[in-house]
Parts: C-alpha cells; sequence; structure tokens
C-alpha cells in the first residue's frame, strides 16, 4: 500500500465513522421515551394540535427518511430549529463552539507544549528529583476532578486576590472581546487537566527510546545530552503520544462541560447542559455530531502527522488502526 | 474438550499465587493497594464508624467548625461532615466498581471475540465501537441519566455503556498479538472452537492488560460519578455523593473549608490509590500502560 492509498483510506474511515456516529445520535434521540410533540405542548393540547405538531416536526414519517433529509441538512450546516428558542441551531452552536475554542485552543497549545518538554525532562532524568516533582505533579493533577481545580483557582484569584473574573456575568451575549479576561481561569484549568495525561505518556515514551540501541550509539560516539535527545531520542519518542495528545484535545472540544459550568462561560459545554435540561433535542444532535466529528478529524491528524514522521507506517498496517 | 493439555506461557503469571508475589518489590502497587483497601474498609465500616446519620438535619448546628461532636464540622443543613464523606466513600465505591467490572468484563469479552474473528465481523465491530467513542462521554452520560432518572442502576448503566468501546479498542489491540502465536494455532488444528479458545488460550494471555485496564478505568469512573453528581445529573439530594458534596459546599468555603476539602481529598486519595496501583500493576506485568491512557 503507497502513501497516497494510506492517507485515501484513513480519510475514508474517518468520514465513515462521523457518519456512523451521526446515525447513533440520531437514532438515541428518536427513541428518547416520550412524544416531543406532547411535551412541547403540554399536557392539555388537543389531540388535533399535536398531530399538527408532529407533521411540522416530520414526526409522522418513518426514521430513515427522516435521517436521511437530517444528515443531508447538517451537510450543509443546517442542524434544525430549536425546540426552545424557535431558532436555527446552527448560528448558536457556531458562537458557542468559537467560544469553546477560545480558551480550548491556548490550553492545547500550551499545554501541550509544556507537557511534551516536562515529559521529555522526567524521562531523560528518570529516578532523579526532577522527574519524581514533575511525575508526583501530574498524578495529583489526574487525581484532583477540574471542578475542584476550578473552584480553589477561583478562591486564589477571584476572591482572595481578585485580578480575575470568577464567572461570565453577561452569558451568552458577551462578545469575545469581553470574554478574554474570563478566559484565563477555565484554560488554566483546561491546561493543567489535560498536561498531567501527556506529561506521562511522553516520559514513558522517552524512557523507551533513550534505552534503544541507536540513542546509546549516539551517546557513545560523543553527542552532547541535549543533541541526543533532540535529533534522537525525540523524533521516535513522539510517534506514541501523538494518539494521546490527539484523544486529549478531542476530550478538551467535548469535554469542556465542567469548566464552563463552573465559570458560567458560555461555550458548547453549557449549552450541552442547558439542551438536555431542556430536552432540546436538535440542538443535542448538533452538539454530538460537531462532537464527533472533532475527535474524528483530531485522530486523523495524529494518524496524519504519524505518517509524516515515520515513512514506515505507509507500507503496512498499522498495529491496531 | 476433553484433552487436558493446556499451552502455558512462562512470562505472564495467571495463577492468584503468582499475582500476589508480583506485589513483592513494588512500593507503587503496594502503596496503591493499600490506598484503596483503605478505602474500601472505610465505607464498610461506615455506618458504624460515626454516631451520626449522614442525612439527618440539624438546623440547630448549621456550618460548624470541627468538635468533638462532629470531628470535620457540619454542612449548611447541620449535616455531619465525616460521616457524609465516608458514606460518599460507598456511593462512589458501589457505582464505580459494578459499572467498571461490567465495562471492562464487556469489552474484553467482544475484543476477544472480535480479533479472533479476524473477518468482516471484526471490521464492522471495530467501526461500530469508533463512531460510539466519537460521542462525547459527559453528553452520552447526561441525555441517557436525564431520560431514565438518575439511580444507582441508572449511572451505572450508563457509564458501562460509554466505556465499553474503550475497553473493547485496548483488549483487541491486545488479542490480535496472542492469535499469532504457536499456541492459538495448536489449539485451532486440534479443532478446538472458537468460544474454547477464546476462554482458555486468549483470556489467559490478555488478563494483565485487562487488569491494567480495570484499575485505569476505575480511576476514570470515580472522577466521572464525581463529576455528573456535581453537575446535578448524578446522585440526587440529600445523597451522601462527593461530587454532590463539592457543589453543595463550595459556596460556604470560606466559611467551612473542610465541608468541601473533606471530600475532595476522600476522592483524590482513592484516584491516586487507583492510578498507583495501574501504574504498579503495568510495570509489574509488562503492560504499556501510559500509551493507553489519555483523557476520556
Amino acid at each position: 500500500m503507497n502513501g497516497a492509498a494510506a492517507v485515501g483510506r484513513r480519510v475514508l474511515i474517518a468520514l465513515l465513522t462521523i457518519v456512523l456516529a451521526s446515525l447513533f445520535v440520531f437514532l438515541a434521540v428518536q427513541a428518547l421515551p416520550g412524544d416531543v410533540a406532547r411535551q412541547l405542548l403540554g399536557q392539555d393540547a388537543t389531540p388535533e394540535a399535536v398531530a399538527a405538531l408532529r407533521e411540522t416536526l416530520g414526526l409522522d414519517r418513518d426514521v430513515w427518511s427522516r435521517y436521511a433529509d437530517w444528515l443531508l441538512g447538517a451537510v450543509r450546516g443546517d442542524f434544525g430549529v430549536s425546540l426552545v428558542s424557535g431558532a436555527p441551531v446552527g448560528p448558536d452552536l457556531l458562537t458557542a463552539f468559537g467560544n469553546s475554542l477560545l480558551i480550548a485552543v491556548p490550553a492545547v497549545l500550551v499545554g501541550i507544549t509544556l507537557a511534551l518538554l516536562l515529559g521529555v525532562v522526567a524521562g531523560v532524568r528518570r529516578g532523579r528529583a526532577a522527574d519524581t516533582a514533575i511525575s508526583l505533579t501530574a498524578l495529583v493533577l489526574m487525581s484532583v476532578p477540574e471542578f475542584m481545580m476550578a473552584t480553589v483557582l477561583v478562591l486564589l484569584f477571584a476572591i482572595l486576590f481578585p485580578v480575575l473574573p470568577a464567572v461570565v456575568l453577561r452569558g451568552s451575549e458577551a462578545t469575545p472581546v469581553e470574554l478574554l479576561p474570563s478566559v484565563v481561569l477555565p484554560a488554566v484549568v483546561l491546561t493543567l487537566a489535560m498536561a498531567a495525561y501527556v506529561v506521562r505518556s511522553m516520559r514513558s515514551s522517552t524512557i523507551d527510546v533513550m534505552s534503544r540501541e541507536f540513542v546509546v550509539t549516539a551517546e557513545l560516539k560523543g553527542l552532547s545530552p541535549l543533541q541526543v535527545v533532540r535529533r534522537h531520542a525525540l523524533p521516535s519518542a513522539l510517534l506514541p503520544v501523538l494518539d494521546v495528545v490527539a484523544l486529549n484535545v478531542a476530550w478538551l472540544l467535548g469535554g469542556v462541560v465542567v469548566v464552563e459550568n463552573v465559570f458560567n462561560y458560555p461555550g458548547m459545554g453549557k449549552l450541552m447542559i442547558e439542551s438536555v435540561h431542556n430536552r432540546d433535542l436538535p440542538m443535542i444532535e448538533a452538539i454530538a455530531v460537531v462532537s464527533a466529528a472533532v475527535y474524528v478529524l483530531c485522530n486523523l491528524a495524529a494518524d496524519m502527522t504519524a505518517l509524516a514522521l515515520d515513512p514506515r507506517l505507509r507500507t503496512r498496517r498499522r498495529r491496531s488502526a | 474438550m476433553t484433552t487436558p493439555e493446556r499451552e502455558q506461557t512462562p512470562h505472564t503469571p495467571t495463577t492468584v499465587r503468582d499475582r500476589f508475589s508480583a506485589l513483592r518489590g513494588s512500593p507503587t502497587l503496594v502503596v496503591g493497594l493499600a490506598l484503596v483497601a483503605l478505602h474500601v474498609l472505610l465505607a464498610l465500616t461506615a455506618p458504624w464508624a460515626t454516631g451520626h446519620d449522614p442525612v439527618v438535619t440539624d438546623s440547630g448546628d448549621v456550618l460548624s467548625w470541627p468538635t468533638a461532636a462532629h470531628w470535620l464540622g457540619t454542612d449548611q443543613y447541620g449535616r455531619d461532615i465525616l460521616s457524609r464523606v465516608l458514606h460518599g466513600g460507598r456511593y462512589a465505591l458501589a457505582v464505580t466498581g459494578l459499572a467498571t467490572t461490567v465495562a471492562v468484563a464487556a469489552g474484553t469479552l467482544i475484543g476477544c471475540f472480535t480479533a479472533y474473528a479476524d473477518n468482516w465481523l471484526d471490521e464492522v465491530v471495530m467501526r461500530v465501537m469508533d463512531a460510539l467513542l466519537s460521542i462525547p462521554t459527559v453528553l452520552a452520560l447526561l441525555v441517557v441519566v436525564t431520560v431514565l432518572d438518575p439511580d444507582l442502576w441508572v449511572v451505572v448503566l450508563a457509564i458501562t455503556v460509554v466505556y465499553t468501546p474503550a475497553v473493547t479498542r485496548v483488549v483487541r489491540g491486545a488479542a490480535r498479538a496472542v492469535i499469532t502465536q504457536d499456541y492459538v494455532t495448536a489449539a485451532r488444528a486440534r479443532g478446538e472452537r472458537a468460544p474454547s479458545i477464546v476462554v482458555r488460550e486468549i483470556l489467559p494471555n490478555v488478563l494483565d492488560v485487562v487488569l491494567v485496564e480495570l484499575a485505569m478505568r476505575a480511576s476514570w469512573v470515580v472522577l466521572l460519578v464525581a463529576t455528573l453528581s456535581f453537575l446535578g445529573f448524578g446522585a440526587n439530594p440529600p445523597t451522601p455523593d462527593w461530587g454532590l458534596m463539592v457543589e453543595e459546599n463550595r459556596t460556604a468555603l470560606t466559611v467551612v473549608p473542610l465541608g468541601t476539602i473533606a471530600p475532595v481529598v476522600a476522592l483524590a486519595t482513592l484516584v491516586v490509590g487507583l492510578n498507583l496501583s495501574a501504574d504498579g500493576l503495568s510495570k509489574r506485568l509488562g503492560v504499556d500502560r501510559a500509551q493507553q491512557g489519555a483523557a476520556a
């Protein structure tokens, strides 16, 4: 299998996964107990009114034709109309997604860089003080729930030393510029939560690579430790960490729920909770599909990076692909 | 089926005795298991350990600091914090134990069988699992719990559904390495049937991966259960649950800090214990744990 075919196969699988995920989401939402039309109209609605609404919502048609319509709409960015506000789902979701990116992108950039760096340091200095400190910190960060980190940071920086806003007061009407000061604390929590996993993965991968023959050879031929790590160990050590990084980035974009709710930040996580509370089915479907797409694309990006870094992967099937 | 001969691999310990001997010389594993054991013990003895009912309110004694009667003080309803923390451990351990065991068992079986099948079925199951994995965990949990009303069994069911695909993926990866071994080929040549090969040849040899997976998933499930409760989708008040306690008490963090700190310390020590157990196990059993790991 040559390079182009390997890339093509992965892109196809990614697309298939997104479509399958959308099907599961759609079917699951359809299977929810309770008649949406009756729920919207209340208990005393006349049967005629319920029937009319069912027709408007398309609930009287069979599942597959509704799924086809919904999928075609979703591809064009039309996710239907919110059951709560009556407005199209798309624009609201886009705003929330953008706001989530505002805290997620800095968290990813800072978190991944820092985590890879610390992971390499811990791996190279295995068993020394630096390693112990880094590993212990990572373990503690993994074990403290995000809602606690968020609570502690609010206490420190918004109440004891009031330098940053604790919560966003304007809610979903806030513009990105107004949001900027509120971005810091949520982003810090996300950074810490995510970095812990990447540090551990990078450390273990570095330890593994540092004991390989080619690294020992590089050391023996007199390269400085920095050169050995940067030019020989790092490229190999990064490879297995890519998947972990991708999973964490995907988690970040879908799982900002806790952080956004503690800080009342108007992103996708908060929208998620609100739409579940309100049983806003089109919104739930849209959020699930967008998150699934982000997850799949992150994994695809990791696969592509791996292909670029390691030519061997282009010629044979990946072990667990 | 009637022949008693069984291939044993020398490097993978499969007997209980081997497992215990793995404890020796691994301080990480010992500390981890000790922390978990301590939590189990506290949870089992919780009803007798404190003289207070975790849900009884006392309007005359609210937001108190530690006293002789209430060792960790009381919350805004006058409930004993120590008693709530200890009972919270029962809830956390029960949900975690059930959900993790079922999810790991289901994922292990599916993973082994599809790896052994190694045909269109394997491909279909893995595509389905990948698609399920891509749907955000928290959203799936929230929807299931909202629809079915949160009680212990619903939370267990929801977590099982959400975690099975991830376990399947990991176990399948390990099982694929096993099925290329000679003893599997030999069993196949003897004419053994698929269920027998999976149970007797593959399962014992992926058990190390499964054990590590169990400890690691458990640490996430503890956090997830607390998070669900914190968001108001898990345990119903006044159930003593760590996540719920933090949610109830964090507004009074500066007045009675112990109301928030105590459940978090309990939660964190349990998760650290599970994490150390997973680390220790993976080191002893030679499973590369960090590479499997990611936030879920």
